[in-house]
């Protein structure tokens, strides 16, 4: 088994966390995991993309090649198809369908929408909403976690279990909170 | 010992722990930050046998710091980003001189493809220049163990040994299997102060030493195991080699189940050279193919001068792509291979999305009034610095001209001031001006030269993730005061669009005075706080 995720979004939105969560899983299932990040300049608000490979064979290096990608996971749809390049012919694309515009020329949102929506395989999330109704806007990043938890070769339990470890110094309620919103992105 | 998923960059720092680590020193740059976060975090678990770990003003600062406890016997770690070593290259290339007995590592970062840096210069060179050993890691693992081994292969030859990463390796997670940590060296200073002392009668002693190590040296490349070579099943000739360093070898091994011809495959993890081995490679191919992530350095020492014996592929016949990073695709390419079956499908046009200042950052309040300023005049320059403010060059702000080098704001306003040039302005940060602006004030101080600096003291060294800047805030107008400038021209304003036009007033006048000036410009980065407002909440649960 092998599993390639090229993971994006803008700086800040917290597409760290993801990589953490689910790389968090993967090494929890025995799997070998490599995960590749984004620190600095490249970070401030700027697109950020992360290589997450997961297989249960070494991984011969971090960065996943193009037509590689099993899933695109992205917590914003511009940035989705951005590194649609990335994707295998059967890949899937999960996105969040909130627009984050900092930039002056972002395009009409029912475009870009409807581009990623003209993907072979792709799952649109309203992410934004999930989220505030789990307890936290920024809680959109783990939304997007669990609408990927159903296609990806990891267990409920696992990736719940490396949620609660990630935000487990932030105490009970944020750990709560994350939860909530991976269950609403699972079920949604 | 059990697995742990580590950063590149904490795998050296973990490495580095398990090697009797007594002291590391360091200044944050992308890619390297996270190995002193690694060991400052760390050593707050105190006890008898923890390291010291400390950020200093700048990268020189940090070696000959760390110098100093090797002087002690001790081993000592030193961190920076490629471009540091520039910075550091003082006490870099005189430290191969010196008699090494406790251990001493550089870990530099290079940063291939300019993720966050102003070039992509590769370390390698420098290790060559120095004439000292280089261990390149491709994966989590061997940066710990590679850490482990340049210790003692530092005391082995008593020379500096550098462990060059670069940004894919330092910001990739994967487990890693320690081993038994070692003790620290005892506290045992250098005997005899010929090895120390570099006067030109005794310098040239230590080169001479320096020389007769080399031998040595390359027959170590050619013994180890990090130097290895995998030779076609019928071990006969070949029609390709392949060279890889660092991490070609990953992006090769991706794609070497494809390739239809046979090949031998040298991999070097450990320089200088090992000469036998890629001659033995040479000889039992009919072409050779060098894949090095960085410059061509190995390209250009195996091409010679004409050396047409035999095809040779790489960078510097196009081969491989000579700028930026290497990965899984243009390897591929390289090596001739088709395309990746993907996806055919057009995204349409999409908008770039640059790197910005964050919303709400003190830099850009401190900007538009400078931006208010140089729009009511007929000619002005404003130089500035490395550290989030330089993002300022972008729009809507673009407001500085010129962004080279740390520190290079300060002196290259004194220069165009002197050569004539009305109302200069250097844009720096409270980091970057203790890191490298301290000098150049003096010169402005010196010769009066009138150029306003305007420090943006957002009181953290922000761009590399909030470290503390090296002396408070607080303490900045006293530095400057006791550099020489003139306490009626140093002013300490708020970063805030409230007192907008009172800045405006303040550059105006500063701008029209014959001398240097200095105004900081205070607030706190928005990132910081926010991370101090969560790290308080969560402690508070």
């Amino acid at each position: 088994m092998k599993y390639d995720i090229i993971l994006c979004g803008v700086g800040g939105q917290g597409v760290l966390s993801v990589a953490a969560a689910i790389a968090a899983a993967g090494a929890s299932e025995g799997l070998h995991v490599r995960q590749s990040e984004v620190h600095g300049m490249a970070q401030r608000g700027g697109a950020v993309m992360s290589h997450l490979r997961l297989s249960d064979d070494m991984i011969p290096g971090d960065l996943v090649p193009r037509g590689g990608a099993d899933m695109i996971l992205s917590v914003e749809p511009l940035e989705a198809l951005r590194y649609t390049k990335y994707l295998k012919p059967d890949g899937i694309c999960v996105s969040a369908a909130a627009a984050f515009e900092n930039i002056p020329n972002y395009p009409a949102l029912e475009t870009v929408i409807s581009r990623v929506e003209s993907l072979p395989n792709s799952r649109l999330v309203n992410a934004g909403a999930l989220a505030k109704d789990a307890g936290n806007r920024r809680a959109v990043n783990m939304v997007m976690v669990g609408a990927a938890s159903t296609f990806l070769p990891l267990s409920q339990k696992t990736l719940e279990s490396a949620i609660t470890s990630l935000f487990s110094r932030k105490g009970d309620e944020i750990v709560k909170m994350n939860i909530k919103a991976f269950r609403s992105g699972r079920d949604s | 010992m059990s697995d742990r998923a580590l950063l590149g960059d904490e795998a050296v720092a973990l490495g580095a722990m398990h090697a009797g680590l007594s002291s590391a020193y360091g200044y944050p740059g992308t890619p390297s930050t996270e190995i002193m976060e690694f060991l400052l975090e760390a050593a707050k678990t105190g006890g008898d046998d923890v390291h010291q770990a400390h950020w200093s003003s700048n990268e020189k600062t940090a070696f000959e710091e760390a110098l100093g406890a090797s002087f002690c016997g001790r081993r000592v770690l030193i961190t920076m980003k490629h471009v540091g070593l520039n910075v550091a290259a003082d006490p870099f290339m005189n430290a191969a001189l010196l008699d090494i007995k406790g251990g001493v590592v550089l870990a530099v970062a290079d940063d291939p493809g300019m993720h966050s840096s102003q070039n992509e210069q590769d370390s390698r060179y420098f290790a060559d220049f120095a004439m000292i050993p280089c261990l390149e890691p491709t994966s989590q693992q061997e940066a710990y163990d590679m850490t482990r081994s340049a210790f003692d292969l530092s005391e082995e030859l008593s020379v500096p040994v550098m462990i060059r990463l670069v940004t894919r390796l330092s910001h990739s997670r994967a487990a890693i299997k320690s081993s038994e940590p070692r003790y620290q060296n005892k506290l045992n200073k250098a005997d005899g102060r010929a090895g120390w002392t570099l006067l030109p009668a005794r310098a040239r002693r230590r080169y001479t030493e320096l020389i007769g190590k080399q031998e040595k040296m390359i027959f170590l490349s050619e013994e180890s195991t990090y130097n290895t070579m995998k030779t076609a099943v019928d071990s006969g000739r070949c029609e390709l080699g392949v060279i890889t360093t660092g991490l070609a070898r990953n992006y090769f091994d991706e794609n070497a189940g494809e390739i239809s011809v046979s090949y031998n495959h040298l991999h070097i993890g450990q320089s200088p050279w090992p000469v036998r081995k890629i001659r033995t490679l040479m000889d039992s191919s009919d072409r050779l193919l060098i894949l090095e992530e960085g410059m061509p350095f190995l390209e250009r020492y195996i091409r010679g001068i004409g050396s047409d014996s035999m095809p040779i592929d790489g960078k510097l016949n196009g081969k491989v792509v000579r700028q930026g990073e290497l990965d899984p695709d243009n390897i591929r390419e390289a090596l001739g291979l088709p395309a990746r079956p993907a996806l055919d499908f057009d995204p349409g046009a999409l908008p770039m999305r640059p790197p910005q200042l964050c919303r709400g950052c003190p830099h850009e309040d401190s900007y538009n009034f400078i931006k208010e300023v140089v729009e009511h005049l007929e000619q002005s320059i404003v130089t500035s610095d490395i550290g989030c403010y330089a993002l300022g060059v972008l729009p809507p702000l673009e407001v500085p001209e010129t962004v080279v080098c740390m520190g290079a704001s300060i002196s290259m306003a004194k220069g165009a001031a002197e050569a004539g040039h009305p109302n200069v302005m250097a844009v720096i940060g409270d980091s970057t001006f203790y890191h490298s602006g301290l000098t150049g004030l003096v010169d402005c101080v010196a010769d009066q030269a009138a150029v306003t600096v305007i420090i943006v003291d957002n009181s953290t060294v922000a761009m590399t993730g909030g470290q503390e800047t090296m002396l408070a805030s607080a303490r900045l107008p006293g530095v400057i005061e006791g550099l020489g400038v003139e306490k009626s021209h140093i002013h300490v304003v708020d970063a805030l669009k409230k007192v907008h036009n009172e800045n405006v007033a303040i550059l105006k006048k500063e701008l029209a005075y014959d001398g240097p000036s200095v105004i900081i410009t205070v607030r706190e980065c928005v990132e910081t706080l926010r991370k101090k407002i969560n790290a308080a909440a969560g402690a508070a649960k």
